[in-house]
């Protein structure tokens, strides 16, 4: 076991098996210089395939975001059916269990019934009035949960009957081994369908920042990267870590700024039952409309002006760069851990030279999901149509008294005139 | 009750369980018919250590009865610090045979680790469910309020901090060990902190939704024991080969009728059938309400086929003890699926009980294995099925609400209102 982990850590040094933007290690900088220059066409080669493959998956990303919501949720979607399926893949191969009976089959079928009830939860809050019109859609919303849980529990039943003598553990394993791959995985791509449903901007800036950190870290990491940052990823470097995160907090301010001043970004996705098609049009939210702030006394002396114009998501933007900067590449050691842990190189082979989809989005999970916790905490309360919606379920009596609450919460802030009829 | 047959018991058990050698998960000590002669036989030789451990299994089993009837005597309070306490347990039971299992006892961090993941998972849940129900309190307390507004993020923080911790304490030569307990932990919390929590959800919902299926889950587990050891024949699965159909059925059939008389008895009650609320005044909880639909008598119309069994025409029930026919349904026939998933965890990493906590009976998650299943299949059938939102979460989310968003609100709750002739379509003061 000791001799495969030194041989796995041998490989990591020689190529880049953690994050692509990683560079080599500096105590060797000069013998790699020799290397370049002598090896020159093939170290180049490499950072060529690199190098176009990056720019092919930034501009592909720009061309989808063109395309509209729909599009970026298909994208998310198949992310992540792919990563599920490469984790997946994954322990198949360490369990040497191809052959376990009916497995893949539950695999898929979790992933379904997982998907089933999110999407389910999410297009009856957002589409509500497409689902209002239709009968049976009407019957699957309101019976949701119970059709979630009852499809679940067909696959818990069918788990427990595939249970065969001499693969028990075997079983056990790959079952939670496929939970906790769901709730890595689908909760998180969910989460990110969320996010954007909030504006594109709250998608957008967040990936991008995290894309930012990985290459101006490696960036960074390449011209002034001295000291070791953690053991698991040897190549990273504390230079790196933080140039990186000075330069993805300025890239985050910029972003945002050009973004904030289109309302394609800004405004929540809605679903328009009459054309059928996803619109983002609307009055832009405070958070969007450019504010005068006194800039503090400290840096009035470095930037000379005394107060200067931004929108208030640029403060946002500044604690998501931040969080992508400081805790988003905890999620890349992660990853680094688990590869090293089951001795793999790369999640697949999906992206010639950066590896596997995984490889790409390991940094974004825990992103996601502080960008799904931030907004709920600061940004936006609870959301009114689903809130609406909970309202409409309401017994009658129910509903009276607390319309009868409203009308007199309203009535008391003055939002509501009490000599209104009708 | 789950019975775990010691060895000495199981001197005439067919090889059919190579992956350990003693049984368990079986309901009945009957082992497959070609045996019984010589279990008869020994039976009357061996009378005195048999009947010694029936004692010792019987009294435990009242035992645990009778305190299950006086917590619920004790009260809402009471039962909620039971449920955490059991969860707890539960929790170190299964990582401990995680410890066994990977010989990782000193992994560096991992039991502090483990234990700061269940608190995180605690914290975030019992949050979730302070603020809904102790709504009141929480608002006049200025700590309080700040940390239920920033409930989610502040349950994430500290998360993120074990999570981080983790990464960190990764060792080179104990990656894969480490991360297999990390997988560990999370499935277990999953498990059991998930469940524990909508047990607490059901028991506020009322009392009897909370012993209801506990109590039906126990009863099958006693009636398909008896069922088989009396009539047992025809072995069910090849997972638990003690369990036989005819304890199945019989224990369905028991159950079902089990759960309609106890349903009966207890609807009379407000204290079970009413909502648990705190009362801010008193600082303490109150059942004590207008009994809902579900639990006032009605009249019913026996089914032709019941009529000439039963001989009567009309019968006065419950609703809810319609309702109790569901979960006691579900109890007998995808309740066991917890057990037989329990049984095929322990011979797959070959232990004989979670842990020895109760005598004769194993640990405690051997009692609670088919539980765990019940208690989301119950709250499932709240949500979809009983209740609808509650009136006043809705009301305290409606008041986060910026003003045109309340005002767009109350306008369509109004249409709506006026539409279904609730409301009159003029102004009422």
């Amino acid at each position: 076991e000791v001799d495969l982990e030194e041989r796995l850590c041998e490989l990591d040094l020689r190529s880049d098996s953690d994050v692509p933007d990683v560079p080599p290690p500096t105590d060797s900088t000069p013998e790699i210089l020799k290397r370049a220059l002598s090896g020159l066409s093939a170290r180049w080669k490499n950072w060529w395939i690199r190098g176009i493959l990056t720019l092919a998956m930034i501009s592909g990303f720009f061309l989808i975001i063109y395309m509209g919501s729909f599009m970026l949720m298909l994208l998310v979607l198949s992310i992540q059916v792919k990563c599920y399926h490469e984790i997946i893949t994954i322990g198949y191969r360490v369990y040497h269990s191809y052959d376990l009976p009916w497995f893949r089959s539950l695999s898929w079928y979790f992933l379904l019934c997982v998907n089933y009830f999110f999407y389910g939860e999410t297009v009856a809050d957002y589409f509500a009035t497409f689902v209002q019109r239709r009968e049976q859609l009407q019957f699957l919303i309101r019976y949701h949960r119970f059709i979630s849980f009852a499809l679940y529990l067909t696959g818990f039943c069918m788990f427990v009957l595939s249970l065969v003598k001499k693969h028990y553990r075997l079983q056990f394993y790959m079952f939670a081994w496929t939970h906790v791959t769901l709730l890595i995985t689908v909760t998180q791509s969910h989460l990110v369908i969320q996010n954007l449903f909030e504006g594109m901007i709250w998608f957008l800036v967040p990936i991008s920042s995290v894309i930012c950190n990985d290459i101006t870290a490696y960036i960074f990491g390449f011209f002034f990267g001295r000291t070791p940052l953690i053991k698991l990823s040897p190549k990273k470097t504390w230079e790196g870590f933080i140039g990186g995160f000075f330069s993805t907090v300025v890239f985050g301010f910029i972003f945002s700024y050009f973004l904030a001043q289109h309302q394609y970004f800004v405004c929540p996705v809605e679903y328009n039952s009459e054309t059928n098609r996803f619109v983002t049009e609307c009055e832009p939210s405070e958070l969007f409309q450019m504010k005068k702030y006194s800039v503090p006394p400290l840096l009035q002396a470095v930037l000379g002006w005394e107060t200067v114009n931004m929108y208030p998501f640029q403060m946002h933007s500044f604690a998501l760069s931040t969080f992508a900067s400081l805790i988003g590449p905890f999620g890349g050691f992660f990853a680094s851990g688990f590869k090293r842990a089951f001795k793999i190189k790369d999640f697949a082979d999906t992206i010639p030279g950066h590896g596997g989809i995984m490889d790409r989005f390991d940094c974004q999970y825990l992103m996601a999901t502080f960008v799904h916790v931030y907004i709920t905490s600061f940004i936006r309360g609870p959301n009114p149509s689903k809130l609406l919606k909970q309202l409409l379920i309401l017994q009658p009596e129910q509903q009276l008294s607390v319309y009868k609450t409203l009308k007199s919460h309203l009535v008391e802030k003055g939002i509501l005139q009490p000599s209104l009829r009708g | 009750l789950q019975e775990s047959e010691s060895e000495n018991r199981l001197d005439g058990e067919t090889a059919s369980d190579s992956e350990s050698k003693s049984e368990f998960g079986g309901s009945s000590p009957v082992p497959t018919s070609d045996d019984t002669p010589e279990v008869l036989n020994r039976a009357l030789s061996n009378l005195s250590s048999r009947w010694k451990n029936w004692w010792v299994r019987g009294i435990l089993t009242l035992a645990m009865i009778t305190f299950f009837f006086i917590i619920i005597y004790l009260g809402p309070m009471v039962l909620m610090t039971i449920v955490m306490c059991v969860q707890i347990k539960c929790f170190h039971e299964i990582i401990t045979i995680g410890y066994n299992v990977y010989h990782s006892y000193d992994l560096p961090w991992f039991r502090t680790l483990s234990w700061y993941f269940l608190l995180c998972v605690n914290y975030f849940f019992y949050g979730e469910t302070v603020t809904d129900y102790f709504f009141t309190l929480v608002q006049r307390e200025e700590p309080l309020r700040i940390l239920s507004k920033y409930h989610r993020f502040i349950s994430f923080a500290l998360y993120l901090t074990g999570f981080c911790m983790f990464v960190l304490s990764l060792v080179k030569k104990h990656y894969r060990l480490q991360f297999y307990m990390f997988g560990w932990t999370h499935v277990t919390l999953l498990i059991v902190v998930t469940q524990s929590h909508l047990i607490i959800h059901n028991l506020f919902e009322g009392m009897i939704w909370f012993i209801v299926p506990i109590s039906c889950v126990i009863c099958n587990d006693i009636m398909a024991y008896m069922f088989g050891f009396f009539f047992g024949r025809t072995p069910l699965i090849k997972l638990s080969p003690k369990k036989t159909w005819e304890g199945f059925i019989g224990g369905f059939f028991s159950t079902v009728l089990f759960g309609l008389l106890l349903s009966y008895v207890m609807s009379g009650y407000r204290c079970f059938t009413c909502p648990v609320e705190f009362n801010n005044d008193t600082n303490s909880f109150t059942v004590d309400c207008e009994p809902s639909e579900l639990f006032q008598l009605q009249e019913y119309n026996i089914p032709l086929v019941l009529q000439s069994v039963v001989g009567w025409k009309t019968v006065r029930m419950y609703p809810f003890q319609i309702h109790s026919i569901a979960l006691s349904t579900f109890a007998s026939l995808i309740g066991p699926f917890g057990g037989f998933f329990a049984s095929g965890f322990k011979r797959a990493f070959k232990i004989k009980d979670f842990a020895n906590t109760i005598p004769g009976h194993g640990g405690i998650m051997d009692r609670f294995d088919c539980q765990y299943l019940m208690a989301t299949f119950v709250n499932v059938y709240i949500a979809s099925f009983i209740r609808g939102p509650n009136p006043s979460k809705l009301i305290q989310q409606f008041l986060t609400l910026r003003p045109d968003q309340q005002l767009h609100i109350f306008n369509t709750l109004k249409a709506h209102l006026v539409d279904r002739g609730i409301l009159g379509s003029l102004e009422e003061a």
